[in-house]
């Protein structure tokens, strides 16, 4: 069989890394003493005392809720297993999967819901209203099941024209029939000036679960290979070159899209797929990340194999972003056995959704709950679960 | 924008690394100066592919770190306050003050944003003219100048709303002062390119004479880095102590005039605390007097606010190559990246929270380098 990773192999790294062992932060004793005397500093002032640095700790214990509580990030996993699990108390719940599993009547479902809160509501490349069905839709791909109905519920802010919602729900309406769902029941509140920022939409979806597909986190094992779906970052450029003003010489589309096409011809491949996510907020980094804990495994990204675009490269190189936390709304990431792996990729690329497919790396046995990445330059590096929201970087 | 893979490449890397690792004899330490450098090291995983000898000392060139918690304080209290939209980069909104951040404050009403630019803020002013409008000038001698122009901006334009928090400090005596401390074993210094660009290479030659210590102008992206270190640890090896730009594509000897210009017209220079080490003299910029009715501090009769804060956390040794991450008692115990102490176990260029990554990754029985990836 080819090495369907095209990865460098155990015992053949890829070029001559110096050995890294568990000490990498390696002050050899008596440095100092090469160095030249050093002359009396001139001023009269006192020495600055460097014992007492205590600089920038984020404050975790925090009495109201802030913006990073909806980040995708610790802070969100942190509110969901300290309130709302223990609170809910369910034993569905308790997987916290992007969608609930469920067994009814017989059926296997996916059942799922999402808020949509974007600002702007319009941005290139996509609208509020095709979120609102994509996101849910993707949320049941993710679990490999096909959408069958959504809800919707609609919360409007008084004085937002009626043209403005006639364009979402046109766009929700066009969305839904792509990916082949029905807007099956809905609601609509409306809320004070200033109480919302033009519309809010909720949808939740169900589906069916297809015989013999059992897709969810836990499933990742060592072996399997990491596949993405193709150039990741675009959504959150997108909607960030908007919201801010930003121009970067080329207009950023967002890659909006449902996926339950490109996972049904994915499974048409294999039943065997293990694991399938969508990196919304928090980017891949968050996805592998949860996967990583899910499963109690290590992942270990090719970070030059990363589908990065020219546009969002520069973009993140600007705001001092990492593509890698960046958002994707049309964007799912597989962990397939070793075995399959050539032919899913190979299907996937077939299916305008996957042309841009590849394969970024590997689940592993080591470090078990870690996402590693394998930098161009040979080094590695830890690709932590982000905080909260991304800050842009002062330098 | 251009020439960002170019100066990614591994072959060319491969290729410094080499000549490095060829004229490396002994053991040195070298700080690079700015949190960008550091950035990128932790980012490509350079300080793993470098000699065993050497030593990268991750230096307080952080500005959001340096930033002492009294003007913190101060921003927190003026943020708070109704009629005032309070405007920042992005990552100064986490940094604590006593008891809480920017995002709270917001979460508490504020009106607290984000800006790219500080001329956006000026723009918000000018949108906002019932608001008071404050912008939080912080940084190095990078952000500087841009902070400068808004002031210069206001004044010209009649602006009255808008207002400036200044917290700048700069790093030429903070190197001194580094290099000043008794246990420093600082060997070379790869000096901050993008202050470099605005300031030039002029304050250095004094530097390397009198502690003779290599300086070696160095920029960003990690063929920058490599020949920064490539031509610092050569310098070493002969023993030779120069001012050397190794980043001549951004910098020039003299500077950028008119950037100093204005800098030398808006601000002028003052003794700056820096977060957890104290007092540097003469390593800060303020507002000069004739520019004071845009002083935040002024305006808004912040100038009472003192802080201390508990020395609970020994970053500052670790800043200084003195004490290793895990050689700290609180290091893994009460102090994790989940639960940071200090700002060196915050972000992913913290010394302390890539050791606490990096080791947990050495400590598998497996280390990365032996997995099926490579």
């Amino acid at each position: 069989m080819a090495d369907i990773t095209g990865l460098p192999r155990t015992g053949a790294p890829a070029g001559p890394v110096p050995a890294q062992t568990s000490e990498p932060v390696r002050p050899p004793a008596g440095a100092a003493a090469s160095r030249p005397a050093a002359a009396p500093a001139d001023t009269a002032a006192p020495a600055p005392d460097f014992s007492g640095w205590t600089c920038p700790a984020p404050l975790r214990d925090l009495p109201r809720i802030v913006m990073g509580h909806g980040g995708g990030g610790a802070l969100s996993a942190e509110l969901v297993e300290h309130i709302f699990a223990p609170a809910f108390g369910g034993r569905t719940l308790s997987a916290l999967g992007d969608s609930a599993h469920l067994e009814l009547g017989g059926a296997r479902l996916a059942f799922s819901t999402d808020s949509f809160v974007v600002r702007p509501l319009f941005f290139p490349g996509g609208s509020i209203g095709d979120l609102a069905v994509n996101g849910t839709v993707n949320d049941l791909a993710m679990s490999g099941a096909r959408a069958a109905y959504l809800s919707c519920g609609f919360i409007l802010e008084e004085g937002v024209s009626v043209a403005t919602v006639a364009r979402v729900a046109h766009a929700l309406g066009d969305a839904a029939r792509t990916a082949g769902v029905e807007v099956a029941t809905g609601d609509t509140k409306v809320v004070e000036t200033g109480h919302g920022d033009g519309i809010y939409i909720n949808t939740a979806g169900i589906g069916l679960i297809p015989d013999g597909v059992d897709i969810r986190p836990e499933r990742a094992v060592p072996g399997d290979v990491v596949i993405v779906s193709g150039p990741i970052g675009q959504h959150g450029v997108a909607i960030l070159s908007v919201r801010e003003g930003l121009e970067f010489g080329v207009e950023i589309q967002s890659d909006c899209a449902a996926l339950g096409g490109l996972v049904r011809t994915m499974l048409d491949v294999t039943k065997d797929v293990h694991v399938l996510r969508d990196p919304t907020r928090g980017g891949m980094a968050a996805a592998l990340n949860e996967i990583a804990k899910a499963a109690s495994v290590g992942v270990v990204l090719q970070e030059n194999r990363l589908p990065v675009p020219p546009e969002v490269a520069n973009a993140c190189a600007i705001l001092g972003l990492d593509p890698m936390y960046v958002a994707n709304e049309g964007k799912l990431v597989a962990f397939v056995p070793r075995e399959d792996a050539d032919a899913v990729l190979a299907a996937m690329r077939a299916h305008p959704l996957g042309s841009g497919a590849a394969i970024v790396g590997e689940c592993v046995a080591d470090h078990p709950g870690m996402v590693v990445a394998r930098t161009a330059l040979g080094g590695t590096r830890v690709v932590d679960l982000p905080l909260g929201e991304q800050l842009p970087r002062i330098c | 924008m251009k020439y960002i893979e170019e100066f990614q490449d591994p072959a060319l890397a491969r290729g410094l690394l080499d000549q490095i690792h060829a004229t490396v004899t002994r053991p040195w330490a070298l700080m690079e100066v700015c949190g960008g450098q550091t950035h990128s090291i932790i980012r490509h995983g350079i300080d793993q592919l470098l000699p065993d000898q050497i030593e990268l000392i991750h230096g307080p060139g952080c500005p959001v770190c340096v930033t002492p918690l009294e003007v913190i304080d101060k921003a927190l209290e003026i943020a708070s306050r109704p009629g005032v939209i309070f405007c920042s980069f992005g990552d100064m909104l986490r940094v604590p003050g006593t008891g809480r951040d920017l995002f709270q404050v917001r979460s508490e009403g504020g009106d607290v944003r984000v800006v790219y630019s500080p001329l956006d803020a000026l723009r918000i002013a000018q949108e906002n003219p019932q608001s008071e409008v404050v912008f939080f000038g912080i940084g190095f001698e990078t952000t500087a100048p841009p902070n400068a122009m808004t002031v210069h901006q206001a004044k010209r334009l009649g602006i009255r709303n808008f207002s400036l928090l200044v917290s700048h400090v700069r790093v030429p005596p903070a190197i001194e002062a580094i290099m000043g401390s008794p246990d420093c074993r600082v060997d070379a210094f790869l000096a901050a390119g993008h202050v470099c660009s605005v300031m030039g290479t002029e304050e250095y030659p004094e530097l390397t004479d009198r502690f003779r210590v290599p300086i070696v102008v160095t920029g960003f992206e990690p063929l920058d880095i490599l020949e920064g270190v490539r031509r610092a640890v050569t310098q070493l090896e002969r023993g030779e102590h120069t001012v050397d730009n190794a980043y001549a594509r951004a910098v020039r000897p003299e500077g950028n005039p008119a950037a100093k210009a204005m800098l030398a017209d808006i601000f002028e220079v003052t003794d700056r605390s820096w977060r957890g080490i104290g007092v540097i003299p003469r390593s800060g910029w303020r507002l000069a007097e004739r520019y004071r009715e845009f002083d935040a501090e002024h305006r808004f009769s912040v100038e009472g606010i003192t802080t201390l804060e508990p020395a609970e956390c020994r970053s500052g040794e670790v800043l200084q190559g003195l004490l290793k991450p895990h050689e700290c008692e609180a290091f893994g115990t009460t102090c994790t990246p989940r639960n940071p102490l200090g700002a060196t176990m915050v972000s992913s260029e913290g010394a302390c929270a890539a050791y606490y990554l990096y080791r947990r990754l050495g400590g598998t029985p497996a280390p990365v380098e032996a997995s099926p990836v490579g």
